[in-house]
């Protein structure tokens, strides 16, 4: 079911182009409703002040990141098991929203730290675990590009750039666990999770709503950015050679 | 093909590994801040710069020129700090802080960063659920 409507969605027609822009419309109507909850619905925290707003921004960036590299796992694995460069491309596009998200999840949380903490950047194990993951994304992206150059192939539509690259994004997943248990792990200035925590700490239950509709209106805003990225990278791959090169073993490949 | 592919997994594997060992050296990092207790236990380790974290015992804040003067709190130990240069808005007393210095032989703590470090519990400023000390 699930399947068959992500394949319908993906398609390059208008049909499918409504169905999208459906979704945008839901997504955008979403994130309408958590400005009006984190902006002035939530009362400012206790300690925090104002500040603590920008949990409505940080956190979404930060989860929606942590989903998307688990895209580049989940659709990794599927192009080295099936070998369907579609996966491929859904590896590569999840990447790229990873990469932009951590780098905002970064940002976020820097003003936040800023704010907060009274300091911009500290040398603790979460920040530094998350500044490795962004590099390490960045690095499966350069990675694909010196590939494709090298190899003289299209990004997204090679074998040769596919193969690598699915192990690399399948790797590179081992850091979600470090970043998201650093702070339970370590000692860290970061606080701990609230919402994911196994015995979840008090928070306003106005403040829980806000944050639960900005992380639902990330989500797909960004689910539909990627169908959209997956569509405009076939779109650029288009004519294909032939549908037989599409889909062959990835263990032959 | 195939031995190129095996290369790039190896490659992948070392640089994860190198990351692992990276964070693992960066004892700083992993290690972020010591406990009140652990500098009493071994006040070498002070001598030179480093991080100590705990909670700012409540009663124990006060003005002193240009001076902070506090104490930090963790696991039943305590160390006196004396912070040079105005601390965060959000610095109070009964939440967390980080200070940067060195341990004077006298038990003092001289430190000339403080950084908060608050909870993850979310509460609206209205409510009074923690009473706010009137030192």
């Amino acid at each position: 079911m699930m399947q068959a409507s992500t394949v319908d969605l993906l398609t390059d027609t208008a049909r499918a182009a409504a169905a999208r822009r459906t979704m945008a419309w839901i997504a955008g109507g979403l994130a309408a409703a958590a400005t009006v909850a984190g902006g002035w619905l939530a009362p400012p925290d206790e300690l925090q002040g104002d500040a603590q707003r920008l949990m409505y921004l940080h956190v979404p960036a930060a989860w929606v990141a942590y989903a998307a590299f688990a895209v580049v796992l989940a659709a990794s694995g599927a192009y080295l098991i099936g070998g369907d460069l579609r996966w491929d491309r859904f590896a590569r596009a999840a990447a790229e929203l990873g990469v932009v998200l951590t780098a905002a999840a970064i940002g976020t949380g820097s003003v936040w730290g800023h704010l907060v903490w009274g300091t911009w950047w500290a040398w603790d194990p979460r920040l530094v675990s998350t500044a490795l993951l962004l590099l390490a994304y960045a690095g499966y992206l350069a990675l694909r590009r010196t590939l494709a150059e090298r190899r003289g192939a299209r990004d997204g539509g090679d074998h040769r750039v596919a193969r690598p690259a699915a192990v690399a994004g399948v790797a590179g997943f081992l850091l979600v666990p470090v970043v998201h248990f650093s702070v339970v792990w370590w000692r860290s200035l970061h606080q701990q999770a609230t919402v994911l925590a196994p015995h979840r700490p008090p928070i306003d239950p106005r403040m829980a709503t806000a944050l639960l509709l900005a992380v639902a209106a990330a989500t797909l805003a960004a689910f539909c950015l990627l169908l959209r990225r997956v569509v405009h990278l076939e779109r650029g791959l288009a004519p294909e050679p032939s549908p037989a090169a599409e889909r062959t073993p990835a263990g032959v490949g | 093909m195939r031995r190129r592919a095996g290369r790039v997994a190896l490659v992948v594997v070392l640089l994860a590994a190198g990351g692992l060992l990276v964070t693992g050296a960066l004892r700083d990092t992993v290690t972020y801040y010591r406990t009140p207790g652990e500098l009493l236990d071994d006040p070498g380790v002070a001598r030179h710069r480093v991080r100590l974290g705990g909670d700012v015992v409540p009663g124990s804040l006060r003005h002193d020129g240009d001076l902070v003067v506090f104490r930090l709190a963790e696991g039943g130990h305590e160390i006196t700090v004396e912070q040079r240069g105005t601390p965060p808005e959000t610095f109070r007393e009964g939440t967390g802080a980080v200070v940067e210095g060195t341990l004077s032989s006298d038990g003092v703590f001289r430190s000339d960063h403080v950084v908060v470090r608050h909870g993850n519990e979310y509460r609206p400023s209205s409510s009074p659920a923690v009473p706010v000390d009137a030192g």
